[in-house]
């Protein structure tokens, strides 16, 4: 199957800090993978350079076999306009670890003001779409309420809600779950799963919950140092990764959450 | 010689509904600048930000009597232009609450949580829905605290125009005490110092009025 997501020798840095080199990476259609890694590793840039908040130095990152930070074709590349990022940026979604939530709007005018500003939908049409995503994140209640009155958990659920209306192709998630408190995170990866049960839509999540990574992924790539050490199916990954520094990061990150394993 | 009480007030009050007039008209053109000049100053388009920085660094950077002088005297003489003393001194006024004000404008937009911005981008918004949805109401309820201090202090800077032949509340109180006996000096430059006073409190009063309003729909409380 032809890449939904393609990463051709893609070099990302900040400064003299090169945090991408010589970057390869793939994503086929409809296919679930989470990133892993010490922080600092690049995993969260390979998002932002999806979702157009980070731009590239070299190489060539393809969306659909379209190059997205270049226009042309073949050899004959050429820097991105705002209007081809624009174009480009219709295919991705992203939701933050902080959510990012508009506070000076509704939970609903949230969801449907991009819907309706961006796609041009109809405020009927973008509120039935809103009202079908706020019951499947469980969060009709709150419809009306502003921001500020909910909880992190919450916060996520109408993040989730607000990128899934416009309907990506692609759906980043970047630790999502980092700033909740314990006792929310269930909540929040259970409407992850369940929209990965439900939808056919690609996800790339950036997370440390193995248990749900366990469940959702069909592969994990393991972040050292801008490239990806390992990668493969959870139940391999989890249970006997082929590399030293694999081994010692998730005994790490178990130690330090012992509740995921246990979700 | 010699003026009555009631003749004291007849002419302060008349002073006072220039100063007024003066004062309500250069803060709404002040705000029209500040608003244009601060969003340019952070505009992707390198002459905006130029021509906004240039504005603020020229108005603030100079004195606004001397500004005064310019619109009424100089430019009359430079380009033949003979615009009326009040129109020069809404003008002079405007221009230079309005180069403080862009810089209100723009801390508080900048202000905005970076984070806003990375939404508003996954969103796909263009950059003025950014703006008009996203980053100006949520950030004019911080702008509310020093542009009350600049409406205030434009309220008193009015007073310049007096110089340029305006007869507004202070020009009347000059003119009263030179006709006045000395005795009287007191009473009228006391009354005037509290009509201003009362002007103060009233644009106080009305600048909280709209700080709660904005509180509300920016969903920011304001920092105090």
């Amino acid at each position: 199957m032809k890449p939904i997501v393609r990463f051709d020798k893609v070099t990302k840095s900040f400064g003299d800090t090169v945090i991408l080199r010589d970057f390869d990476f793939e994503l086929t259609p409809g296919e679930r993978v989470v990133l892993m890694g010490p922080s600092g590793s690049g995993k969260s840039t390979v998002l932002r350079i999806l979702m157009t908040l980070e731009d590239i130095q070299d190489g060539v990152v393809y969306i659909d076999d379209e190059p997205l930070w270049h226009e042309g074709v073949g050899n004959n590349l050429k820097p991105a306009s705002d209007k081809h990022l624009r174009k480009m940026r219709g295919n991705v979604g992203m939701v933050f670890q902080h959510f990012n939530l508009f506070p000076n709007m509704t939970v609903l005018r949230n969801i449907i003001e991009a819907p309706m500003k961006v796609l041009k939908l109809s405020r009927k049409e973008a509120e039935a779409r809103a009202d079908e995503l706020l019951a499947r994140v469980g969060m009709s209640d709150k419809r009306e309420a502003y921001p500020n009155s909910l909880s992190g958990g919450q916060k996520q659920r109408v993040a989730i809600a607000r990128a899934m209306a416009m309907r990506p192709k692609l759906l980043l998630f970047d630790e999502p779950t980092s700033a909740l408190d314990p006792e929310m995170v269930g909540d929040v990866l259970q409407v992850i799963k369940d929209l990965a049960a439900e939808h056919d839509l690609t996800m790339l999540i950036v997370t440390h919950e193995m248990g749900f990574a366990r469940d959702v992924a069909d592969r994990v790539c393991f972040f050292c140092d801008g490239q990806i050490l390992e990668q493969g199916a959870p139940s391999k990954i989890f249970t006997d990764p082929a590399e030293d520094r694999t081994r010692q990061f998730l005994r790490m990150v178990l130690h330090e959450e012992p509740a995921s394993e246990a979700s | 010689m010699g003026v009555t009480f009631d003749q004291i007030i007849d002419a302060l009050l008349q002073g006072a509904y220039v100063t007024i007039w003066i004062t309500l008209a250069s803060t709404v053109g002040g705000a029209i600048l500040a608003f244009a000049s601060g969003i340019g100053s952070l505009s992707h388009f390198a002459p905006a930000r130029w021509l906004s920085k240039t504005y603020v660094q020229i108005f603030r950077g100079t004195s606004l009597l001397v500004q005064l002088f310019w619109l009424y005297y100089a430019l009359p003489v430079l380009i033949g232009i003979h615009i009326s003393p009040v129109a020069a001194g809404i003008l002079g006024l405007s221009l230079n609450i309005g180069a403080y004000g862009a810089e209100v404008v723009r801390g508080a937009l900048q202000s905005v949580d970076e984070g806003q911005l990375e939404a508003a981008r996954a969103l796909n918004f263009t950059p003025g829905q950014t703006l008009r949805r996203i980053l100006l109401p949520q950030s004019i309820i911080e702008m509310m605290p020093p542009f009350g201090n600049l409406a205030i202090q434009n309220l008193k800077d009015s007073s310049l125009v007096s110089l340029i032949s305006l007869s507004d509340l202070a020009f009347q109180a000059d003119d009263l005490r030179n006709r006045a006996f000395e005795s009287d000096t007191i009473t009228i430059l006391g009354l005037t110092l509290l009509f201003y006073f009362v002007m103060a409190l009233v644009l106080m009063g009305a600048m909280r009025l709209l700080e709660r309003y904005f509180e509300k729909v920016s969903g920011r409380e304001v920092a105090r």
